[in-house]
């Protein structure tokens, strides 16, 4: 048991608590805002690895939450029924990668088993990361953001031009996701509290990996090359090979939240993978403080939340816009950065010593 | 295909390609005088547009693109002002997220203003269906105001940059700020009137296109990524440059609707945008020794 493991301890309890209050003052509605806002965050703690400790800024990251969505959404729906005498068909279905499930009409409909879906989505997020990630990480300042907005814009273009993508209506009517015999990620409201504790036990295994990156050789790395890239590539660090594995680690949590909310919502839409998507993750981020996961975390889950509820109206967007310009304006090192914590520290230090001496 | 459909893909290539082109300068203006890339650009030509076309309801043609223009400026004006300014020494990091967030503050108040509606100004001279025939082609008059008024525009920003005081007090300051500080020239001033020579050059583009492409709350963002595209082709704040890059683009756009569907016209020139970043940063006229001084 270490220290820095006491935190995802105690947001393990925050959550179980959120549950229990939810439930108990009749609210159990907001458990699936919740729900999904769990799987934005997946995206937001991902990308905030990427931004706060690589140093390098992705206007592309709804891209990958849509490659995963779409992905797993389209293995899952797309019947295969008609291509049976297809040796390949043949195949996956001797090495029972195949599930026969009813369609809309009753019928019968044979699609991949969501496991292989989502298998299969991570590996492509995997490839296309590789892929756009090596030549894209070279560079630096605007034409890095200008790429991986250019990368974002390029999958949305796709998603919203392909007939087979379902075009502008995206794809619906997928099935949930059978983890376990008991256990299915799906939108059906029996399933509501069973799904809460699938999200945030995510989270809470994604904050875990992470924290433990950062606080090992590979995040001292990280953050060496945030500070000074130049030094740390004299110090011998392999600053593109971190910057890369980084990039396709932040893609791959972007893909996995895109694959369990769409079986989640039971649909996915072109929206998912726009720009606005994109700049909003950003916006977190920076809210959050750059390089502190808590601080992204806990921005993600306050706006998400409010925003899936529909507290900001139709000034949605503008709401994220504007937090981004005043961040930017003001605390361009973010909201809840350590200098505030410890100035809060020693204030309530400055009351009770003791307490204060002991942190 | 036949000589006539090829001319006719042309015709619509150059034209588009004069319209990428206007955006990429007007990226370049703000470059060169602050060495960031301003994303609200294109929000600029959608402003333009919109304004022009709210302001045509009750006055005649050129007096509300004179005003759109004009409003345009102000408002690159006041966004230098207030948001850029007093910043001291920003990183660029900084500096993008800020012109992003302007961009989206910017949509959503036209979002707000004008709703979802497509608009568009009347054709300057004739209709729709008025055409001028040059042996097999033809041409709509308002694709010749536009690359007449693109055309005078530049000749006029290559006046300004070279003959007037105020254009070379700008050009002092991009090549060097502080040398063009110590002989008098208020670098932070040339900022503010970069902000409102392209915010007035985007409005101009905006308004002249509208009878073609039409104009949307959202529109902007398009242009914005076709117009840096633009600029890194010709290499970012060479305006020269970016006319002919934008005319590369246009016409390359015009015939990829040749092969593929016309959904995916804006993913060719966006994999363009990053087959240069990759391949060639400085630019396809840039120099490639000049540009290792720079950072990308």
């Amino acid at each position: 048991m270490r220290s820095r493991h006491v935190p995802v301890l105690l947001f393990s309890a925050v959550v179980i608590a959120t549950q229990l209050l939810a439930v108990m003052l009749g609210r159990p509605q907001y458990l699936t805002q919740l729900t999904m806002t769990g799987y934005y965050s997946l995206v937001i703690i991902g990308l905030c690895m990427l931004i706060g400790y690589a140093g390098q800024i992705s206007l592309g990251h709804a891209g990958f939450f849509a490659i995963g969505g779409y992905v797993s959404a389209f293995l899952t729906t797309f019947d295969l029924m008609s291509f049976k005498g297809n040796r390949l068909v043949g195949l996956f279905s001797n090495a029972g990668l195949l599930v026969t499930v009813q369609d809309l009409y009753g019928g019968d409909a044979l699609v991949f088993h969501p496991w292989i879906a989502c298998l299969a989505a991570v590996l492509v997020t995997i490839l296309i990361a590789y892929v756009i990630g090596g030549p894209v990480l070279k560079l630096k300042g605007h034409y890095l953001a200008m790429a991986t907005l250019g990368f974002g814009t390029i999958v949305y273009k796709i998603v919203l031009g392909t007939a087979f993508l379902g075009a502008a209506d995206g794809l619906s009517d997928i099935p949930g996701f059978r983890l376990l015999p008991s256990l299915e990620v799906s939108g059906k409201a029996p399933a509501r509290i069973q799904n809460y504790y699938i999200a945030w036990g995510m989270v809470a295994l994604g904050m875990l990996l992470l924290t433990n990156l950062i606080h090992s050789r590979v995040g001292r790395a990280l953050r060496s090359i945030h500070s000074a890239e130049d030094a740390a590539n004299a110090m011998g660090v392999n600053t593109g090979k971190y910057k890369l594995h980084l990039f396709v680690l932040s893609a791959v949590f972007a893909a996995v939240g895109g694959v369990f909310l769409t079986h989640y919502n039971g649909g996915i839409g072109p929206s998912e993978a726009s720009i606005m998507k994109s700049v909003r993750y950003v916006a977190i981020v920076a809210i959050g403080g750059m390089a502190n996961l808590w601080g992204a975390l806990s921005m993600g889950i306050i706006l998400n939340f409010l925003s899936l509820r529909g507290y900001f109206g139709s000034y949605d967007d503008a709401v994220f816009g504007v937090i981004l310009i005043l961040i930017m304006l003001f605390a361009p090192e973010g909201l809840l950065r350590r200098e505030v914590f410890r100035g809060a520290k020693k204030w309530i230090s400055g009351r009770g010593k003791v307490e204060g001496q002991k942190a | 295909m036949n000589i006539e459909l090829l001319s006719q893909y042309l015709v619509a290539g150059v034209t588009y390609g004069t319209i990428y082109a206007i955006v990429a300068i007007g990226f370049n203006i703000i470059y060169n005088a602050t060495g960031i890339i301003n994303f609200a650009q294109g929000e600029f030509v959608m402003l333009g547009g919109m304004i022009a076309v709210s302001l045509h309801a009750f006055l005649p043609l050129p007096a509300a693109i004179l005003a759109a223009v004009l409003t345009a400026m102000v408002i690159g004006a006041l966004i230098e002002v207030i948001f850029i300014r007093w910043l001291v020494s920003p990183s660029v990091l900084r500096m993008i997220i800020i012109t992003i967030g302007i961009s989206i503050i910017i949509r959503e108040a036209a979002l707000h203003i004008w709703g979802e509606a497509v608009r568009a100004l009347p054709y300057f001279t004739g209709s729709e269906i008025t055409v001028i025939s040059i042996g097999d082609v033809h041409i709509s008059p308002q694709v010749l105001w536009v690359t007449g008024i693109s055309a005078v525009m530049v000749a006029l920003l290559t006046f300004f940059f070279n003959y007037t005081l105020p254009g070379r007090q700008m050009r002092a300051c991009a090549a060097n700020q502080d040398a063009a500080r110590l002989c008098g020239i208020s670098a932070k001033n040339m900022v503010t009137l970069s902000f409102v020579l392209s915010a007035g050059i985007g409005a101009l583009a905006g308004c002249v296109v509208s009878p073609i492409t039409y104009v949307q709350y959202d529109s902007g963002t398009a242009l914005a990524i076709k117009g840096f595209t633009v600029a890194i082709l010709g290499g970012l704040g060479n305006s020269t440059a970016a006319i002919a890059a934008g005319l590369i683009l246009g016409i390359l756009e015009s015939f990829s609707v040749w092969v593929m569907p016309t959904a995916f016209k804006d993913v060719v020139s966006i994999s363009i945008l990053l087959l240069i970043l990759f391949v060639r940063p400085s630019g396809i006229f840039g120099s490639v020794e000049a540009s290792r001084l720079k950072e990308f």
